[in-house]
């Protein structure tokens, strides 16, 4: 049962192990000098301008708020895809009127232009 | 199987309490996906394989890229300087308060006596099952989950409209 699992378990590990790995041949193979030059900050060959910490805008959170609702919409759809066949119509109206209100939603938003980036 | 559970429950004990004494908010982030992590691996533990997708979909991915955006969005100054100088009163109150949630938590856990759950009809997967009930005995619930839903859109606009524009 749970052996199916050790698949993505040794999946992750790969993942992580890799990053561990560059991160410590990088340390151990990299040349380690400090000039004034070399550790001011690099803009693209420019002096950098202002804070690299600068505030984002309000608008990455709307996106990232639409994203989780409409994830959360889509994490519907795979129990129903599961199920699907055994419910047939009534599964297929019942997920149609699920759609049609959120679908509501994506028109509010869309009309808003609250998905315009300016 | 049990030492899968101590090592997981571990790793979510240590790594939840490494997001509350992070002095960076964006550190307490990455240390909460770990913790998510752990959770999901409890989940499946526990046959809950559906959620423990869920956990990782929507936890790990969207509400952490929330998360993310928020700190960013608030002023990622260097990490506030810790406070010099605390009242005595201050720390015992605090621990005190402490204590006693903790016992409280523990009575009110200890209180609590699960009815034995309906067995999944045999042959079915925990999503098949989920599904099942979701799109019959809980039809009400599922379509009213859609209303919230929108709920949640029209107040994310709302909200940020008047920073829009």
């Amino acid at each position: 049962m749970l052996i199916n699992y050790l698949p993505i378990l040794i999946y992750m590990l790969i993942a992580v192990g890799l990053l561990g790995v560059i991160v410590l041949l990088s340390e151990l193979l990299g040349k380690k000098t400090h000039t004034v030059q070399k550790d001011i900050p690099y803009e693209c060959g420019m002096d950098p301008i202002g804070d690299a910490r600068s505030r984002y805008t309000v608008r990455f959170y709307i996106i990232a708020m639409f994203f989780i609702v409409f994830d959360i919409e889509a994490i519907f759809l795979y129990p129903w895809g599961v199920v699907f066949k055994p419910l047939g119509w009534f599964g297929l109206v019942e997920m149609g009127v699920f759609i049609a209100i959120l679908a509501v939603g994506l028109a509010y938003v869309w009309g808003k232009g609250a998905l315009e980036w300016e | 199987m049990q030492i899968i559970f101590f090592i997981l429950a571990g790793v979510a004990l240590v790594t939840g309490g490494l997001v509350v004494f992070q002095r960076h908010p964006l550190r307490s982030a990455l240390w909460l996906i770990v913790n998510f992590f752990a959770v999901a691996g409890i989940y499946l533990l526990a046959h809950a394989e559906f959620i423990a997708a869920i956990q990782v979909i929507v936890y790990a991915g969207a509400i952490m890229v929330l998360f993310l955006f928020v700190i960013m969005l608030l002023n990622l100054r260097e990490p506030e300087a810790e406070a010099k100088f605390m009242h005595l009163g201050q720390k015992v109150g605090g621990i005190i308060l402490a204590v006693f949630t903790v016992l409280l938590l523990i009575y009110g856990v200890m209180q609590v006596v699960l009815p034995p759950g309906k067995a999944a009809p045999p042959g079915l997967g925990n999503t098949e099952s989920i599904a099942r009930l979701l799109f019959t005995d809980y039809l009400l619930p599922f379509e009213v989950t859609s209303v919230l839903l929108l709920v949640a859109i029209v107040g994310a606009v709302v909200l940020a409209k008047s920073k829009l524009k």
